[in-house]
């Protein structure tokens, strides 16, 4: 599979590559910093090393800067000579006590999380479907499913993403292209390092493992860990009334 | 994903391995190793240390974590030099490079240990009396060390700091990244042979004579058993095997079995039971072997250290230079109600290059014992103050209740190695709880 990664150097974004590359895949990998691209590509060669391909292209990207999200996929789909899916895990996180005490990173958290994830996903949805179709694969959050009063507004941009993530699946499967929205819950990552880990804590491996086999099929959402399916169904249908009273 | 605080720690216990003693304090996790070390007190890998070692200091900064940091940076297929993020776990490598026919020069008794653990604790296996001790193999050393500035150390740019560092338990400054030069294996399994012989006295005699032909050595002995009995074990040898008689297949990982949080069941009677039926299954014999049952066979039980329940176990773990006072040893042990499931002898040779280093010629005895208070802490300074006097001495790695005056006996180069502290470290920024409990470092 030639393959895009937005968010590779950390987490499970790391992980996720790092099961693509052992497997043979050909990558190429997006992020802010050179130094750091460049580090995390040399570690997917060295582990690839025994899978045939040990060539990891890198280019730089920041989520920021919207306007160079066309030309980082172009020069990636130039190098992989090709592109069959496009994984998105970079993102920004704050909790809600420190969003709601910080104006400046609560708009670096709805301007990354949602407005400029769908910008490149559509860069991305371009060059996907110009190349027959493919994999968009998005790292979303099961916070973005029902509103809590514990992460609703690093949820509210995540919710954003989901839905219109539902919406470009609706609309493009039938043309070849998947979009696959992954909604992770608890992750012992160092995104949620210092936080209380509640029940049902996943591991960035074990996660990346459940994330490649929905890329690989094709499923629409994917939770992750998998428990978290009914977690969320049954909060989902909770009477607001209920919700309410929540305090998690 | 971006965080503004990067892994803001919370604070909560931690132990080691043994889960004695207990410590509060904040752990930082990041990828970002080189971040999280600045201000520091000491780097924590993935906890195997038993004892003190890899926990906080009363009083002191936060400790990094390192599992985190784990990525590969660079790898020479032909010479077999790798250096890598200290978090980077030995599993990892075991499992990327040993089917391509690397292997670490010098593996502990468990997979589940990173680079900079290895380096800190200077690890030995069981090839000690051919291969030392990791540390050895060791060609650079990135660090960030007390003042804040990243030196690349090595023996030829830094000696002092770097044979300090080497089994300087990471009190010398944090181990960035390591650079080390892997072996090269005829295939990834093992050639290995074992035999079972009826006292200690033959126990030491055979682990002797088979470190004099073979590459890989190690035995295990019962300490329930009495009489003329007492210490008889069984022999492990073993080799790389050649390839055309290995199975032709690189080995797969081995399933590995979860213990669940239980209430302690390791007392006299389980673990005389455990020793005989070890005693029992160990048959002699010769064969092809995986490389995780022979270097590992405690990793297959997941979290094996639950078996000794809430209040932990210590391992105490000595070298003793002439092979007569280890029967002496284990009578003192039994007359003071020890009783130690796995118990392992090897032979040790030459002390290496880390100044704190802990091997040194001699057979080194390891017992585990199930932590009950002072009882515990009684044996353990009788066993010290019989060491001491048989010119031995305890493994930091494993340590949780040596007292301070029988450390300084058994280390004379312990003045020298703080020496060195002192001038890379002169505000005493990096300690550990065991740094406290055993140099006298103030909270």
């Amino acid at each position: 599979m030639k393959t895009v990664i937005f968010g590779a150097t950390r987490g499970m974004g790391r992980a996720l590559a790092r099961l693509l590359a052992e497997r043979g895949d050909e990558l190429v990998l997006l992020g802010r910093d050179p130094a750091e691209l460049e580090k995390s590509a040399k570690d997917l060669e060295i582990r690839a090393g025994g899978a045939g391909h040990d060539r990891v292209g890198t280019e730089v990207c920041d989520l920021f800067d919207r306007k160079a999200f066309g030309s980082a996929l172009d020069a990636a789909v130039q190098r992989l000579g090709g592109l069959d899916a496009v994984i998105v895990t970079a993102g920004v996180f704050g909790t809600q006590d420190e969003l709601t005490d910080d104006a400046d990173l609560l708009d670096r958290v709805l301007v990354a999380d949602f407005v400029n994830t769908v910008h490149f996903c559509e860069e991305a949805r371009l060059r996907l479907l110009e190349s027959g179709g493919g994999k968009l694969c998005v790292f979303s959050s099961v916070a973005g499913e029902r509103a809590r009063r514990t992460i609703f507004l690093y949820g509210a941009a995540k919710a954003g993403l989901s839905y219109y993530l539902e919406g470009l699946d609706h609309r493009y499967r039938g043309e070849g292209l998947a979009t696959i929205c992954v909604k992770p819950g608890f992750v012992r990552t160092s995104m949620t390092a210092g936080l209380d880990p509640p029940p049902f804590t996943g591991e960035p491996d074990a996660v990346a493992r459940s994330v490649l086999r929905a890329i690989d099929r094709g499923r629409p959402v994917v939770y992750a860990p998998p428990i978290w399916r009914w977690i969320m169904l049954t909060i989902r249908w909770l009477p607001r009334a209920v919700m309410r009273r929540l305090r998690f | 994903m971006d965080r503004r605080n990067p892994g803001a720690g919370r604070e909560q216990d931690l132990v080691g391995w043994g889960r004695y003693p207990r410590a509060r304090g904040v752990e930082v996790r990041s990828e970002d190793l080189e971040s999280i070390t600045r201000g520091a007190s000491l780097c924590r890998g993935l906890g195997r240390a038993y004892g003190d070692a890899a926990l906080p200091a009363r009083g002191a900064a936060p400790l990094a974590a390192t599992p985190l940091a784990d990525r590969l940076l660079a790898f020479d297929p032909e010479t077999g030099v790798l250096r890598a993020e200290a978090g980077v776990s030995l599993e990892t490598l075991n499992r990327l490079l040993l089917p391509r026919g690397w292997f670490t020069p010098v593996t502990p008794g468990t997979q589940f240990v990173t680079l900079g653990g290895m380096v800190a604790a200077d690890v030995h296996g069981k090839n000690h009396h051919v291969a030392g001790c990791f540390g050895e193999h060791v060609t650079a050393l990135r660090m960030r060390v007390a003042d804040g500035r990243v030196l690349e150390v090595t023996d030829e740019s830094e000696p002092e700091l770097f044979r300090a560092t080497l089994g300087g338990m990471g009190l010398t400054g944090h181990v960035l990244e390591v650079e080390v030069r892997l072996e090269r294996v005829s295939s990834p399994w093992i050639w290995r042979e074992r035999t079972r012989h009826p006292d200690l006295a033959s126990v030491l005699e055979a682990l002797e004579a088979a470190s004099a032909e073979w590459p890989m050595t190690m035995a295990w002995i019962d300490t329930t058993s009495r009489g003329r009995a007492l210490g008889r074990g069984v022999v492990i040898v073993g080799r790389w095997a050649e390839p055309d008689e290995a199975p032709a297949q690189p080995p797969q990982p081995k399933r590995r079995f979860e213990v669940p949080p239980l209430p302690g069941l390791m007392n006299r009677s389980t673990i005389r039971a455990l020793n005989a039926a070890y005693w029992s299954v160990m048959r002699p014999g010769a064969g092809i072997e995986h490389p995780e049952s022979f270097f590992y066979p405690l990793d297959m039980l997941r979290h094996w250290n639950r078996g000794y329940g809430r209040r932990g176990f210590v391992q105490y773990q000595v070298v003793l230079p002439r092979a007569g006072d280890h029967a002496e040893l284990l009578e003192r042990f039994q007359r003071l109600g020890g009783a130690s499931f796995v118990t392992v002898l090897k032979d040790c040779g030459e002390a290496g290059r880390g100044t704190l280093s802990w091997p040194k010629p001699g057979t080194s005895l390891a017992l585990d014992v199930p932590m009950r208070g002072d009882a515990t802490q009684r044996l353990v300074d009788d066993l010290n103050e019989f060491a001491v006097e048989r010119g031995g001495r305890i493994y930091l790695a494993k340590d949780a209740l040596t007292r301070p005056e029988h450390f300084r006996a058994m280390y004379p180069r312990l003045d020298e190695w703080q020496a060195v502290r002192r001038k890379w470290d002169p505000e005493g920024v990096l300690q550990s709880a065991q740094s406290q409990r055993l140099l006298g470092d103030a909270p």
